[in-house]
Parts: structure tokens; sequence; C-alpha cells
């Protein structure tokens, strides 16, 4: 269970399908539009369940709890080879081999 | 009680906004289909000594300038003798929030600041929430950034994500969305619960603010080579920025030849939940390069002060894996490391100079900051998961949303001109509208001055769309 005053990501459903703007795409059109917030819990929540957090503007925002203590795990990625197959083409390019 | 339904809050747009930029444009509104740019444009009240002040405060601007040798050389060994014009790009990654983007937003937040509102709002998925959310900051006002970032698996770009990760890290709250042009709804929702300033792109404030990076292109060149550059490439995505920069080097008096740059993401549609992560650039592009040129007014404000039609010498387009093959020259040649979104004008640059005279200057008006998700490599591995094809070959074969194809050689590296013929049509027939019979002489001047053409031009548009003669 998350606590009061705990930091927190929820998650709400802004527009179902069928509430949506009449120009989308199909595929668009078929999913709800939804919205993720973080805020400080304002009561003991479980996840998954309904929550309101203060969002760090002082807004209060209602939701499904769903990740405590939520933190970035984006990267540099894995090595793509291309890449330095790039630096070094264009370095033999301009600057020649060991022995030129 | 207020109506909160979708319609019920659209229908209220102008009312919000109204409250929200402090100005009424209405104002500004002259015939029929016309509105007084210029008038707008002055209505910020600040001129260009001003602007310089504003960003002052904020530590933005005077950024340096920088002659990019090795690259220049390299495009010489791709170019006729005599050809491959000298490559500089004005390093906009120095700002404080790593983007050109603090130059739109200090104006932005000052006059928040100024006028009495306790915190901005911007609509943004790039550098710019960035940028409001340093400067909000700076000036002690509260910020809140909406971001179009995951498709309906939650599966969201690495660039966003990165860019949430920045404007958090600035103190901002960051609400994120799934895709779809809804977002305006949210935004509203927001303006009108907190009453903060809409820290718009596309108000006069932001697009004055970047009047100061062109004037300090003539400036700087003036100073260091005695000269002004011959052309000036800008990455062009809702046209602020080109439209921003035409207008600065115009009052240094500058004439360089404007040229907008874009990647070619043809195909694709920008509000389609499944092609959304089938896009390695999530700004720059043709999906809004396109429909912002000839469609100013389909943003966030009434009326647009990005305009880049009524500046635009030439407009052309680069694909995706040219933008990042340039991003890993730069940083293999020149030693630096840039996000590759902003390097777009950059990889134009490189083939538009072997086109020029080696005594001739084309420079590159901007960079932008790098760091996890935002960089060649994340990006390009993101696309690798996510079944795109990346491999090296002639670029002109690159299929948006399918394959990234890396120049096998830097004399593949190309780019394809967009009919500025078509664009500027396009742009008369949106703006008419249904009005096509109803048009006044200040109509016909204004779309004159929407297209930079001359009235015959416009007149023999307005005949095809009456059905006429065909031009």
């Amino acid at each position: 269970m998350a606590k009061k005053g705990d930091w927190v990501q929820i998650h709400s459903i802004v527009l179902q399908p069928g509430e949506r703007s009449a120009n989308l795409p199909q595929d668009t059109k078929r999913v709800p539009l939804e919205m993720w917030v973080k805020g400080r819990l304002l009561a003991n929540a479980e996840p998954g369940c309904e929550a309101a957090v203060r969002t760090r503007t002082g807004r209060i925002e209602r939701g499904t709890l769903v990740d405590e203590a939520p933190y970035f795990t984006h990267s540099f990625g894995g090595l793509v080879p291309e890449v330095l197959e790039i630096g070094d083409s264009v370095r033999e390019i301009l600057f020649g081999g060991e022995d030129a | 009680m207020r109506d909160m339904s979708y319609n019920g809050v659209m229908s209220r747009r102008n009312e919000i906004m109204r409250t929200a930029v402090g100005m009424d444009y209405s104002q500004f509104e002259r015939g029929t289909i016309a509105f007084d740019y210029e008038a707008m444009m002055a209505a910020t009240g600040y001129d260009i000594d001003e602007l310089i002040r504003i960003q002052s405060l904020f530590s933005v601007g005077n950024t340096p300038i920088i002659e990019l040798k090795n690259l220049t050389a390299l495009a010489r060994k791709c170019a006729p003798r005599g050809k491959g014009a000298r490559i500089f790009v004005k390093d906009e990654a120095s700002n404080p929030s790593g983007s050109f983007k603090a130059r739109r937003s200090a104006t932005s937040v000052y006059h928040a600041a100024t006028h009495g509102y306790r915190g901005v709002i911007a609509a943004t998925s790039g550098n710019y929430g960035a940028a409001v959310a340093s400067h909000a900051a700076m000036a002690g006002l509260k910020c809140i950034v909406v971001q179009e970032c995951y498709d309906s698996r939650g599966v969201g770009q690495p660039e966003i994500i990165e860019k949430a990760r920045k404007c958090e890290a600035l103190g901002a709250e960051v609400v994120q969305l799934t895709v779809g042009p809804e977002l305006f709804y949210t935004f509203l929702k927001l303006l009108e619960e907190t009453g903060y300033f809409n820290s718009s792109l596309y108000t006069p404030f932001g697009i004055a603010g970047i009047e100061t990076l062109g004037y300090e292109i003539a400036q700087q060149f003036r100073a260091k080579l005695g000269r002004d550059p011959d052309a000036v490439v800008c990455t062009n995505a809702g046209g602020g920025n080109l439209t921003g920069t035409a207008r600065g080097l115009r009052k240094a008096g500058c004439h360089a030849k404007l040229i907008g740059a874009s990647v070619n993401l043809s195909g694709l549609h920008m509000a389609s939940d499944t092609q959304f992560n089938r896009k390695s650039f999530t700004t720059g592009h043709t999906g809004f390069g396109v429909p912002f040129a000839t469609n100013p007014d389909r943003s966030d404000v009434p009326r647009s002060a990005g305009r880049p039609l009524r500046y635009m010498d030439r407009y052309v387009t680069v694909a995706q894996g040219s933008v990042f093959y340039i991003t890993e020259c730069l940083a293999s040649l020149e030693g630096l490391e840039k996000g590759p979104a902003g390097n777009t004008a950059l990889a134009a640059a490189f083939r538009i100079a072997q086109d020029m005279d080696e005594d001739e200057i084309i420079v590159v008006q901007e960079t932008e900051y790098t760091g996890a998700g935002k960089h060649i490599n994340p990006q390009l591995w993101f696309a690798r998961q996510n079944g795109i094809d990346i491999r090296f070959g002639d670029p002109s074969q690159e299929v948006p949303g399918e394959s990234i194809v890396l120049p096998a050689h830097p004399s593949l590296l190309s780019v394809a001109d967009v009919d500025m013929d078509h664009l500027r049509r396009s742009a008369i027939k949106n703006a008419v509208g249904s009005k096509l019979d109803e048009l006044t002489p200040t109509d016909i001047r204004f779309l004159v001055e929407e297209t930079n053409t001359d009235e015959a031009y416009v007149r023999a548009a307005l005949d095809t769309l009456r059905g006429g003669v065909k031009a």
C-alpha cells in the first residue's frame, strides 16, 4: 500500500473512444485518450485503486494509482553498430587511413 | 455548473484564450478573412532592444557561431570544383535550457510574470517545455507542460520521455497524454482551472523572442567576417523558428536567403496511434511543417504569429537517416555532440552548400542539447526495436515508418524541394475557406503578404479556386 504523502503516478481516461474528436484516424478513434500525472498521495491507497494526488503546482488530480516512486529509465539504448561505421567512414574519407 | 465535456470546453476556447494570453485577438481582424499581422506583433510592446534586454535577464542569447571546417571540407569532397560554401552553425544549445526555444520562452514568461500571472502552461513534447520550465523556475512561477507522449500500449518516444524528465528536473508538472489532437482539450481545461498564462509557442511574445536569433546572426557575421551570410537554413515545424529568425535578419537589414528544412515523414499520419512510434523524429518534420505553413492558424492561439510562407524562399525535405548521419558527422568530425532534431537544417545545409560557391556562407541557425533518449543512438535503437529497417544505402529510398536509410557515402545525402507554388496555393485556399465571394481589397493584400507574392499571383490562385483557368 502506498502511504499518504508518497510520490506516485496516477492514470486516468480523459475521453472514451466514443467521446473523441471526429477527425481522427480509425486506429486512434478505437482507443481512449489517456493521461498520466504525478503527485503526492492525499490518502493511503492500494495500487490499481482510485487515488487523489496533489501535483507539483498544487492541483488535485484523481485517477488509478499505477506507479509508486516513479522514476525515469530511458537510456542511450543498445549498440547500434551503424553509428560507429558512420564515424569511421567519414574520418577515412576526410583524413585518410593510417598510411595516408 | 460549467460544461466540462469536450464540446463544452471547446466552445469556450476563445474566451479561455483571451484570459490566458491577455490579448483580444479580435482587435486585429480585418476585411473578411484578413488580420493585421504587424499590428499583432507590435502589440507585444517589445522592440528588438527590449527583447534583447529581457532575454539577457534569463541569460539567453549571445550564443556562439561556430565554423564547421571539417564538415565544409567533406561537403567540398562531394561537390564540383569551386563549389562548397562555408558552413557555420549557431550553437543555440548553449542557451540555459539547451535550445533556441529559450528565446521563445523568455519573452513569454517575462510577460506572464510582469502581468500578474502565477504560472505558465505550455503544450509541447519538445525542447520548448524545458525552456518554459527553466524560465518559470527563474521567475518564480509555477509551470505545467502538457505532452503527447505515449501510444495506446503506453510506449513513449525516448526523446519525449527525456523532455518530461528535464521539465520535471526544472520543477514543472508534466501532464502526459496518449496520441491525439484532443490534447488541446486537456490544455484548455488546465488553463481554465489554473488561470495560468498560455505560454503558447505561437503567441507574438514567443515569435518576437526568436527575432533576436536572426538579429544576432547578422551582427555576429558582420563583426566576425565583415559580411552577411548568403543563406540561413532553419529547421521548420510549426513555422515559428523560421518566422522569428527571418524577422530578426530583416530588422538587422540582412537579406540572406531563407531556407526551411524538415524531415520527410510523408505517408505517416500525425494523429495515428499505431504510427506514433514508427517515426523517429518528434518535431522538425513535414507532419508539422507542411500543415502549419499552409494553415498557420491551426495552432493553439486564434492567430499564429509563426507564418513561414511570408519569409521562406525555399523549402526542402531531408530523410530521417540523413539527419542521424549528419548528427554523427558533427560529433565525429567537429567534436560537437548535439541532439538530432535540431540538425535537420544541418543535413540540408550540407547538401545545399555543395551548390554554392566556396566563398559563400551558409548558416544553420540552431543546435539543441543531447542526452539519454534524445540522441542518435537511443533513437535509432528505439526505431530498430519497433521494427524499422535501418541500413546504409541511398537515402531517397527511405520509406518513413518502414525504413531509415543512412547515406552509404556523404555524396548520397540529398534534399528534395517542396513545391512552393503548391504550398502558396494551399495557403490561399485554406485562408479563404468558404468566403471566396466575400473577399475585399484588404483580404487580397493580406493574401499577397501571407504568400510573399503579388496581386496577380493571388488573383490567379483565386480564379483557380473558382474553377476558372488552371494556372
